[in-house]
This record gives C-alpha cells, structure tokens and sequence, in this order.
C-alpha cells in the first residue's frame, strides 16, 4: 500500500472504489485507501451488505482480496446470505480472493483471571491478510467483542491499537457498529475511527421505508452531506447521488414524433425535441394515457426501445386499452423495444422509486421513458418531494439525452391551470388535455400550453378518440364561438347545406336571366320588323309618288303630240 | 510446536491434569501467565499435571482453528469439563475456583 502520503504533501488523499453503484460518485472515488472507515446504523440498516460488497467488489473487479471478520455470522451463515447477490463465496475462497473467519466469543467460556490482549486476534487478522495478500478487511461487528470480554479499559485499548495497526499494515478496512442512543456506535467506536464515518439509516414515513446514506465524516475529502437513498436488490446496494445536477447537459435540436401527425403539425411539424420533457396534464378521462400510448408506439416503430412506468394500471391492462383505440403495444413487448413496468406508488418510497427508475434505464438503455401518472405518486410523499423527485429525475434523464413524458391528472375546481406537482415550470413541452362541456355533452379540447424553443400552434383543437384512433380536430370557430362534438358536426352539416343551397339558387336565377334574356331579344327582333315593315310602307309611297309623277310627266309629253293628232291615245293610257 | 516444557508424573490414582497455555512470544503477559500458572501447579498438583506452552506467532493457523481471541489463554483439557481461562492467571484464587484445586 502506497504509503507516499507523507513525501509528497500536496498529494490528495487516494481513495479505494468500493465498487458499489454511486456511492463513488458521492464520495468522489470511494472510501480513504490505507486507512480504517466506520459504518454504523441500526439492525436491519444494511451495515453487513455494504461491507460484504466492498470486499467482494473489491476482490472481484479490482483485484483486491479482502478478509472478512465476522464476529456476528458464521461463514457458512455469511455464504448463504450473499448468494442471493450472485456471489459464490466458497469460490472465492478457494481461488484465495476472500478469506473469512468467524470470530466467536462468549462470556460464559471464558473466565479474566488477569491481564490479558487481543493478541489472538491480530494474529489471526495478520495471518489472513498475509495469506492471500489483502489488500480490504471488514469487521462486523467489533463492538460484539464488548459483550464477550469484560475488561472494557483492555478492549478500548486494544480496539484503538487494532485500528493503527491496520492503518500500518495498509489496508483498507470497514469497522460496522450498530447504532447506539445518543451516539453513532455503541461502544463509541467513532472516537478510534477518525477518517471516514458513514451513516446509514432505514426510515419508515407513513408505513413506507426508505433507506438512507449519509457520509457523516470524510477527513481530507470534499464529500456530499446529504442524505442519499440507497437500495438493497438482487445486485446489491445502489446508492442514488440527488445533488449532482449542473444544468449542462448536452442539447438535442433533433425532433421527435408524437406519434400524432396533428399534434407534429400543432408544434411547429416535427414533434417534440429529442431529450426534452413533456408533460401531459389533463382532467380524469380526458386520455392522457392514449397520447402517452401513442408516443410508445411512435418510439418502438422508430427502433428505439422505450420504458413506460404504470403508477395507476398493470401492463397487460395497458396493452389491452390500447388495442382498442388501434395501438399494437404487445408486439413491440415481443420485440423488445417496449418494456411496460406496472408497479403501485405505496410499493416503496419516492426515492426508492427514482431508484428503481434509475435502475432500469440504465439496465433497459431507453431512447424514452414514460411515467403514467405522477399525480400518483403524491399519495406516498408531499408535493414538494414528489417535485424534488422529479427534478433530479429529469436531469438525470436529460444527461442521457432520454425524452421523457409525464402525464398528470389535474382536478376540475382549479381548471386545470396549474400541475399540483408544480412540475409544469420544469417541463420543456406541456400539453393540456381538457373537457369542454357544452350542449349536454363532454367533449375533450387539447391545446399546448407551452413548447420551449418551437413556433406552435395556439388554437385549440378538439381531440376524438375513436377505434381507429386519435385524431385532433379543428373545432369550429363561428358566431357562436367554438364549437365542438355534435354541435360542431351540426354547424359543420349546416354550413354544406347552406353552400348547396346557395349554389342552387345560383343556377336559378342565371337561368331566369337567360330567359329574360331571349325575352327581350325577341321583343327586339319583333320591333325591328315592325320598324321594317314600316319602312317598306314609307318607300312603297314614296315609290308609286314618284311613278305617278313620271307616269304623268311622260303622259303629258305624249299629250302635246296627241292634241295634235287628236284625243284618243288619251283614254288608252288611262 | 514448541513446547517450552513437560511436567510429566504419573502418580498412579490421581488425576492427571492436562493444560495447554497459548502465549504471544515473549510479551511481560505471556511471562507472567507461565511463571504464574507453574507456580499453581507446583504448589497444588506438584507432578500430577501436563502442560503444554503454545506461542501463538509461530503458528498463526492455529489462532483460527482454536478460536483464539484474547491471550494468554489457558485451556484446562482434562479432567473435564474443559475450561478456558485468559489472562495472566494473576488471580490466583479465582484460578484455582475454575480449575477446581481448592481442596
């Protein structure tokens, strides 16, 4: 072990990983190589789990064998216990990665007749770390010692040399003492342990636990203070880091469809960003889980696999209302792009939630995730949790660039201006569902009330839900005002008729025009042979004047040579 | 095994006592405890007794297998029942109570 500390004092305190998930990141790289950390906490509070993974981890991905000393559990008890994580101990015995021996002690065995050490002990613990090279110790419990030997003056004494000798011998040790009345152990093992002091406790709020981590101590370390919830599954414990959130995340100017062509058109024609948050809030049946059932199926047939929390129903209740409005959500479960994950709010605290949450998109790798609905989880945690809760997991969802949809259920009184979670200010995109009631009938208006860096649509639309789907609809924008459902269908039929009705009288009076028309052109033609004839008559007189005249001008001429000759040419020409 | 030294006596129709001291090299406890434990037996049960001197350093397995914790300790093996002491057997008389040689 790399004892350089003392050469080089601006050096940094190294650190050993422990290996467990986020618990490095808390404490920026794990527990204070070289030197002894005390873990202390209630029965039941996970001190043996956490010292068990940090040799385990340690022997397995770090190559660092480690020696258990177990005071409380036998090894074969011990085997048993972290098997359920996956660990075969007995092999990592046998490739000489963990070594364990169970300390046993009792009172009624032994008899003090004088001074005495923990020679024994060190022994022991020396010839363990020197047979397979160890490089991690734990203890669980020290504190057991008090109860087996009497002469408190001799063991405070030699737990204290116990822990620099450790120190010397440079290995990394974890010491578990459980919780005493006022103080963190109860022997007081924190005045010996002077380097790192980790807490961990298991709260119970309203009959749901939570468990709990805090780094009480770090010397020569930044550290985070807080309170961090942890989790104790089948891999072990995860610890969830809440703090960590900077706001300088990467940013996706890629769009994503809602899976609702109209709803792409309402925001600016592409859908919403890639890795943004979108909230659907909504009275109770207005179909918030459609849209959100729409937007999974979008995801899935786009090849990018999707995780969908169910607060309120199971997943096969999902698929099954799904199918009927058109969406195939079993098939993209067969395929593997969708994973439904039903679980009740009141199964495990918020936390453990964001936990479980965590867990699962780093396991699941989903492009999106949707939790259905949050308003739920109110009911195991006040708003202001519920909010914290929220924050930290959409930050984390956005560090992986994951669009995120919540849908929220909002209640009639406050016309559903305002989230109760108060998330609506968090959220990138936030899109209301609501009822419009009119004419004794209820009909569902969607409308977005916001999308961050996009030009959208500020009209309302009227949204039908319908066997085939869903489908938004412009509402009807007349005299009346908007319209909707079966109004807006009569407003709609009553503007055709009026259009065919229009166009017929049209035709109407184009053809009594055309009438008029031929009317008038008739009396025109009759006029004008009238005028014609009329004309004729004139010229006919003017005609037979002028012949009498050249009649009797040629007559008259005749007429002097006839009275010459006598009168009787007269009476012929007459 | 080092044994520092075998008292042997076979007294016939006395019980033998069999001890086995574990002591850590030659700490004062570890003097003590033997200097201590000789002058019992020399005084109460004078050649009627084994014992055997273990040092705990030169073998460290044993540590494990015989659940040693706290040194000197003294195992009295016979007669039974057996019985374990630590300490540097300073207190006489509560010695003699356990090991039974108060008469």
């Amino acid at each position: 072990m790399p004892r350089s500390d003392k050469k080089n004092s601006t050096q940094v305190l190294a650190k050993k990983p422990t290996g467990i998930n986020g618990f490095d990141e808390i404490t920026g790289g794990g527990l204070p190589a070289g030197r002894p950390s005390l873990i202390c906490g209630e029965a039941g509070a996970g001190k043996t789990m956490f010292s068990i993974e940090f040799i385990i981890r340690g022997a397995l991905q770090y190559n660092e064998p480690g020696v258990i000393l177990a005071f409380e559990e036998k090894a074969a008890d011990l085997e048993t216990n972290i098997a359920s994580l996956g660990f075969d101990l007995k092999k990592l015995q046998k490739d000489k990665l963990v070594w364990i021996d169970h300390i046993h002690i009792d009172r009624s065995e032994i008899e003090e007749t004088g001074e005495y050490d923990l020679d024994g002990l060190f022994i022991r613990l020396g010839h363990a770390i020197d047979s397979i090279g160890a490089k991690r110790v734990m203890l669980d419990t020290i504190e057991n010692l008090f109860g087996g030997l009497s002469n408190e003056g001799i063991l405070r004494a030699e737990i204290r040399r116990l822990f620099t000798w450790l120190k010397d011998k440079g290995v990394t040790t974890i010491i578990t003492g459980e919780k005493g009345l006022n103080t963190l152990t109860r022997q007081g093992l924190e005045e010996y342990v002077s380097d790192c002091v980790l807490l961990l406790e298991h709260r119970v709020v309203n009959q749901i636990s939570t468990r709990l981590l805090r780094v009480v101590k770090y010397r020569g370390s930044v550290h985070g203070t807080n309170e961090y919830p942890f989790l104790i599954d089948e891999e072990g414990i995860s610890v969830l880091p809440v703090t960590s959130l900077k706001l300088d995340h990467e940013v996706s100017s890629l769009r994503v469809s809602s899976g609702i062509p109209t709803l792409d058109e309402m925001l600016g024609g592409h859908g919403f960003f890639r890795g943004s948050s979108i909230l659907i809030s909504g009275t109770a049946g207005t179909g918030k889980t459609s849209i959100a059932a729409y937007f999974a199926d979008a995801s899935c047939k786009r090849k990018e696999r999707c995780l969908y929390f169910a607060f309120e129903e199971s997943p096969r209740q999902i698929v099954r209302n799904m199918a009927s409005i058109g969406i195939d959500l079993q098939k993209h479960k067969e395929d593997g792009l969708l994973q439904i994950h039903g679980a009740r709010p009141t199964l495990q605290g918020l936390e453990m939630h964001l936990l479980m949450i965590h867990k699962l998109v780093r396991t699941f790798k989903p492009r999106a995730v949707i939790l259905d609905p949050i308003t739920n989880l109110i009911t195991i945690g006040s708003m202001s949790e519920v909010k914290s809760m929220l924050i930290r997991l959409i930050d984390f969802l956005q560090v992986e660039g994951i669009t995120v949809l919540f849908t929220a259920l909002v209640y009639e009184k406050d016309n559903a201006v305002q989230t109760d979670e108060g998330v609506s200010s968090l959220v990138d995109a936030w899109i209301l569902v609501r009822d419009l009631e009119a004419n004794g009938e209820r009909n569902r208006g969607i409308y977005i009330m916001k999308s961050r860096g996009m030009a959208h649509s500020n009209r309302v639309r009227e949204f039908v839900i319908q066997d085939t789907g869903l489908e938004l609809v412009d509402v009807y924008l007349g005299p009346k005002g908007i319209l909707v459902g079966s109004a807006r269908e009569a407003e709609q039929l009553n503007e055709l008729t009026g259009v065919e009705l229009r166009a017929d009288a049209l035709t109407r009076k184009d053809r009594e025009l055309e009438r008029k028309r031929t009317v008038l052109e008739a009396k025109i033609a009759s006029l004008r042979d009238e005028f014609e004839s009329m004309q004729d008559e004139l010229n006919r007189t003017f005609r037979e004047e002028e012949l009498t005249k050249q009649i009797k001008e040629k007559n008259r001429q005749k007429g002097g040579k006839n009275t010459k000759q006598g009168n009787s040419g007269n009476g012929k020409s007459k | 095994m080092k044994k520092k030294g075998i008292a042997d006596s076979t007294d016939a129709g006395k019980p033998v006592y069999v001890f086995t001291l574990y002591i850590t090299g030659n700490t004062p406890n570890s003097i003590r405890a033997i200097n201590n434990l000789q002058a019992i037996c020399e005084t109460h049960i004078p050649g009627q007794y084994k014992l055997e001197v273990i040092d705990v350093h030169q073998q460290p397995a044993l540590a494990q297998q015989e659940q040693i914790i706290a040194l000197p300790l003294l195992i009295k093996k016979f007669p039974l029942p057996e019985r374990k002491l630590i300490g540097d057997l300073s207190d006489t008389e509560k010695v003699l109570r356990i090991l039974n040689l108060s008469f």
